[in-house]
């Protein structure tokens, strides 16, 4: 019965993606050759995508443990967070950049379906999604391909499997133009000693898989995501894993049926590696072992050997040990939702992942070797700072040409207008946004999702991010902005931030400016998630995202190492929106107590969408400043004193107004913005320094100084909240422009829309 | 009043109409498998939102072959009150409950926005507690919402008062932008020739909770209440 196998050579090795020394380790801890199902197994296992073996190292020196932390960073399939109440919640973000850049609707689509798969294995129900995406410059037809395809991806699975989309950010830069990231966040709720966990560890219990019929789709699949893109992708096509939401959503209320039912003893989902990833992982965390018998797996196409049924990357599937006694219990659930239940296997006690097939042993592998934390390889990377950071950070703002009042007015109605800045409707219409009726506040008016807790006076505020300009131009000071911002971003919402999950999106980490990127980028997350007390719960590394070039090399994108923020709203008193409310009410900057205006333009949208330029450093940030400003900010939301907050970032102070006026119902506003001597109208505008957020309030002048002194950070106070929904700004001695609500509305509603040909 | 609120395979508005009927308007409501029969001494049945059997056939077609649809068909030709919103609508025209059929959007994509809607005929169980000319903020959520009849069939819904709710602006204009799918006249819901039967694109149960944004919706449940307690 066994299938005619390929012998092994060193060719099939390399073609596995493992290098000489790792199929040394290989043949020395077997002691022997191994078959060709194992070399898949080992293959797959070791690949960077389920290894971590150029991060892992890394990773470690992220800040894992908190008080409100259930489970540590990488313990199960998500973290987990207390949020009172006796719930938790598990949340994490997951990349699929390059199935998206071969296929983009199936590749963004399962990236959503895989990452719900992680957080309701664990018995908690998916209330909200996020996501992050990045794409090259809108002018080019294959990446207005690559959005739409990305977008209706997102929306076909999303909609469908019936989770809201909330929230998230899209980001076009040239230098994601052949490698686009699409990173998808979930975030479930739990009661507090419900959950269920990825662990094997009942010798003799039954081992099932459930949901989905096994295909050829998605072979090697993790194997094709820690290798760079190359002109011969398009070939790999066939890589891509093709999703089914309906079966998804069949699949969540089975699992969480069964969970609720106490008939599962340990459960993993099956995502990158397919039964080979769930089998081993759920053995060496159970410190146990398993025995597979293949033939017993429900195939969706005939004539599928032991090898590609261990590989398969077939969507919408779980690994199931059940607790003995209660497997008719477990079928009866999978049978009631029309799934498949079938037994495959048992939990044994010898370490050994043993697969047979019509009773013959084609692989024994020890779990243990083959899994991250376990034997499977651990490597430290050279790192070089990389030579262009000595031009960038040599940029000199007094090479550009200065704006008058007049000028600062058509640079902030185009900035309105850059893609990067203006109205995503055209992309989150496309999503449902309400589905399950506890989005509080969804895409669009705030700086973060809020998303209603049924049966409590609480919700979660969440959001994704990361600005890879600043961090490819100051990897460690960017890695600090992201977590900073996200952070702010819940804190303008109304939430105080909780913990972080992250995806780390970078280039090929055998290069050793790529490498240095990371772990300064990485380094700097650590020292912000430290400050801010939002410790790590896990997360996921993209490596090799890299566009080819005509000559044969490769670029790296910005290096991306994406925030998903998850924050507590403790009452929904609390919940705060950046759109103006009301005419009369006083309009407040505050900032830390020390700040002071610089011609501070450094990774700036308006250098990029204006001047064309991605250089200078990456913009002003202390964290302990921001601390302060985030505490500050949230004492006095809780205190009720703010009508509507906004941090300052892409677009700078000029922006964030323009922005607070279009998310209102119809308001503007006076201030007065008097530069200093020597400041330039453009960077007191447009500039991006941190630690930065806009207010309203009823307070006078004299009682918000009063509620602030000792505290490390002021109050300054702009202007006025105003009827007819324009923006006034007075610059002083520079004169003072009028951009009127049309004005702004035109470029910021219609720039994606355009771009796309809806309009 | 007692409130069935129907689960296929796929419904995924199931819980959104239940805690609305529950713990909104304190209906008696309770969910129902679509495998299982409907409860006797029903008083509504609510054909949720979402995508049954994944909608990869036509919207709702496969649906209605459910068990539990011939049921809903008795219960209705008894002149028991159906609701359908969104893939219940969809269902509720498959199963022949309501004439015409829903179509891909046009624009061919997705849409989930806010979206107002205005009364048209405030004298079914489901509108009673409006004036004809209300508008109403109700979201949308679908890619195939677009009603479709044959010019005869819209004619005479339109002169039996069965098309009750139409896509307008804000100020209650029936304008072709609007329209955010291309339906037919414009219209987003309607009611069967005896009026106990009402299909809808909109959520009503997406908007009964200031919290979330507006209680437009409420109109229909409360109506729903006010048409038990004169029957």
């Amino acid at each position: 019965m066994r299938p005619t196998e390929p012998e092994i050579t060193p060719e099939l090795v390399r073609t596995h993606g493992l290098t000489d020394e790792e199929y040394g380790w290989i043949v020395e801890r077997l002691g022997r050759v191994p078959t060709f199902v194992e070399l898949g197994i080992y293959s797959v296992m070791w690949s960077e995508h389920c290894s971590y073996k150029n991060s892992i190292a890394v990773l470690k020196t992220l800040p894992r443990e908190g008080p409100a932390l259930l489970v540590g960073a990488g313990e199960e399939n998500a973290g987990l967070v207390d949020i009172g109440g006796g719930l938790a919640c598990a949340f994490k973000i997951e990349s699929h950049n390059h199935p998206s850049a071969v296929e983009p609707y199936q590749g963004a689509a399962t990236g959503v379906g895989g990452i719900q798969r992680d957080i309701f294995t664990m018995g908690a129900r998916p209330i909200a999604s996020l996501n992050s995406l990045r794409f090259g410059d809108l002018s080019n037809p294959k990446v207005r391909w690559l959005l739409d395809g990305v977008v209706r991806g997102i929306g076909g699975y999303g909609n469908s499997f019936g989770v809201p989309t909330v929230a998230g950010e899209v980001m076009f830069d040239p230098a994601y133009e052949g490698n686009p990231l699409v990173n998808a966040m979930s975030v479930g709720i739990v009661k507090v000693g419900e959950t269920a966990s990825a662990t094997a560890d009942v010798p003799g219990a039954s081992v099932y898989i459930v949901g989905a019929a096994t295909g050829r789709d998605g072979i090697h699949g993790a194997t094709f995501a820690s290798e760079e893109l190359t002109e011969e992708n398009e070939a790999k096509r066939p890589n891509v894993q093709v999703g089914d939401p309906f079966t998804e959503k069949l699949l969540l209320e089975a699992t969480l049926e069964a969970i609720a039912a106490g008939v599962v003893a340990g459960i993993q989902d099956m995502g990158a590696a397919g039964i080979t990833c769930s089998s081993c992982e759920m053995s060496a965390k159970g410190e146990s072992g398993m025995e597979l018998d293949l033939e017993h797996v429900p195939a969706r196409e005939s004539g599928m050997t032991p090898y590609e049924l261990m590989l398969s990357e077939s969507q919408e599937r779980m690994l199931i040990v059940a607790v003995p006694g209660r497997e008719a219990d477990l079928e009866a659930v999978f049978g009631k939702w029309d799934l498949h239940a079938a037994r495959i296997g048992r939990v044994t006690t010898d370490g050994f992942v043993r697969v047979r097939w019509h009773g013959e042993e084609v692989a024994a592998v020890p779990a243990e070797h083959l899994v991250l934390g376990g034997g499977a390889p651990v490597y430290h990377r050279d790192t070089q700072r990389p030579a262009y950071l000595d031009e960038t950070t040599a940029f000199d703002v007094r090479g550009l040409p200065e704006i008058d009042a007049a000028g600062a007015k058509a640079a902030l109605v185009a900035l309105l207008g850059s893609p990067n800045i203006a109205s995503k409707r055209w992309v989150f219409e496309q999503y449902d946004t309400m589905v399950r009726t506890n989005t509080v506040v969804g895409p669009g008016p705030s700086d973060a999702a809020v998303v209603r807790i049924k049966g409590t006076d609480r919700a979660l505020a969440m959001k994704t991010d990361c600005n890879g300009r600043y961090v490819y131009l100051n990897p460690r000071k960017g890695g600090r902005i992201a977590v900073a911002e996200a952070a702010r971003n819940v804190v303008c919402a109304g939430g105080q931030p909780l913990a972080v999950t992250n995806c780390l999106n970078f280039g090929n980490p055998y290069k050793p400016e790529v490498y240095y990127t990371f772990k300064e980028a990485v380094g700097g997350m650590g020292d912000a998630c430290r400050v801010l007390e939002t410790p790590v719960t896990g997360g996921n590394v993209s490596f090799y995202n890299e566009s080819p070039r005509e000559d044969g090399t490769s670029r790296a994108v910005f290096p991306t190492p994406t925030i998903g923020m998850l924050g507590l709203v403790e009452s929904l008193e609390h919940v705060t929106t950046a759109g103006f409310k009301a005419a009369g009410e006083s309009v407040y900057l505050i900032t830390p107590i020390g700040w002071v205006h610089k011609n501070d333009l450094g990774g700036s949208e308006y250098l990029s969408h204006r001047h064309g330029l991605t250089t200078g450093d990456a913009p002003h940030l202390n964290l302990y400043e921001e601390r302060a400003v985030q505490k500050m900010l949230l004492d006095l939301i809780r205190a009720g004193h703010v009508t509507a907050a906004h941090d300052v970032s892409d677009g700078g102070l000029g922006v964030c107004l323009a922005e607070m006026a279009l998310f209102s119902d119809g308001l503007g506003a006076d201030v007065a913005l008097a530069p200093h001597d020597h400041l330039r109208v453009d960077a007191l505008l447009f500039g991006e320094a941190q630690s930065r957020i806009v207010f309203t309030s009823r307070l006078s002048e004299d009682e918000a100084e009063a509620l602030v002194e000792g505290r490390s950070v002021k109050v300054l106070r702009l202007g006025t909240v105003t009827d007819g929904g324009a923006l006034r700004v007075d610059l002083g001695a520079y004169g003072s422009f009028e951009a009127s609500r049309s004005e702004m509305a035109e470029p910021y509603d219609t720039a994606i829309p355009k771009a796309m040909g809806a309009v | 009043m007692t409130a069935a609120v129907l689960v296929f395979p796929g419904s995924n508005c199931d819980h959104d109409a239940y805690h609305a009927a529950k713990h909104v308007f304190g209906m008696d409501a309770r969910f129902v498998w679509h495998k299982d029969p409907l409860p006797e001494g029903l008083d509504l049945v609510i054909v949720p939102g979402g995508f049954s059997y994944g909608d990869y056939l036509r919207t709702g077609a496969i649906a209605r072959f459910s068990p539990v649809m011939q049921d809903v068909v008795r219960f209705a030709h008894d002149g028991g009150l159906v609701l359908g919103v969104c893939n219940g609508f969809q269902i509720l025209c498959e199963a022949g409950l309501l004439p015409g059929a829903l179509l891909r959007n046009r624009g061919l994509r997705f849409r989930c926005k806010s979206q107002h809607v205005r009364v048209e005929n405030a004298g079914t169980p489901f509108t009673n507690a409006c004036t004809v000319g209300d508008v109403l903020d109700l979201p949308i959520a679908h890619s195939d919402g677009a009603y479709y009849a044959d010019e005869a069939t819209l004619d005479r819904l339109e002169a039996n008062g069965q098309v009750v709710l139409r896509y307008v602006d804000a100020s209650g204009q029936a304008t072709a932008a609007a329209n955010p799918n291309g339906a037919s006249r414009g219209i987003a819901g309607i009611v069967n020739e005896r009026g106990n039967v009402l299909g809808m694109m909109p959520h009503p149960e997406r908007h009964v909770e200031a919290l979330l944004g507006s209680t437009d919706g409420a109109a229909i449940f409360r109506s729903l209440l006010a048409a038990e307690a004169t029957a």
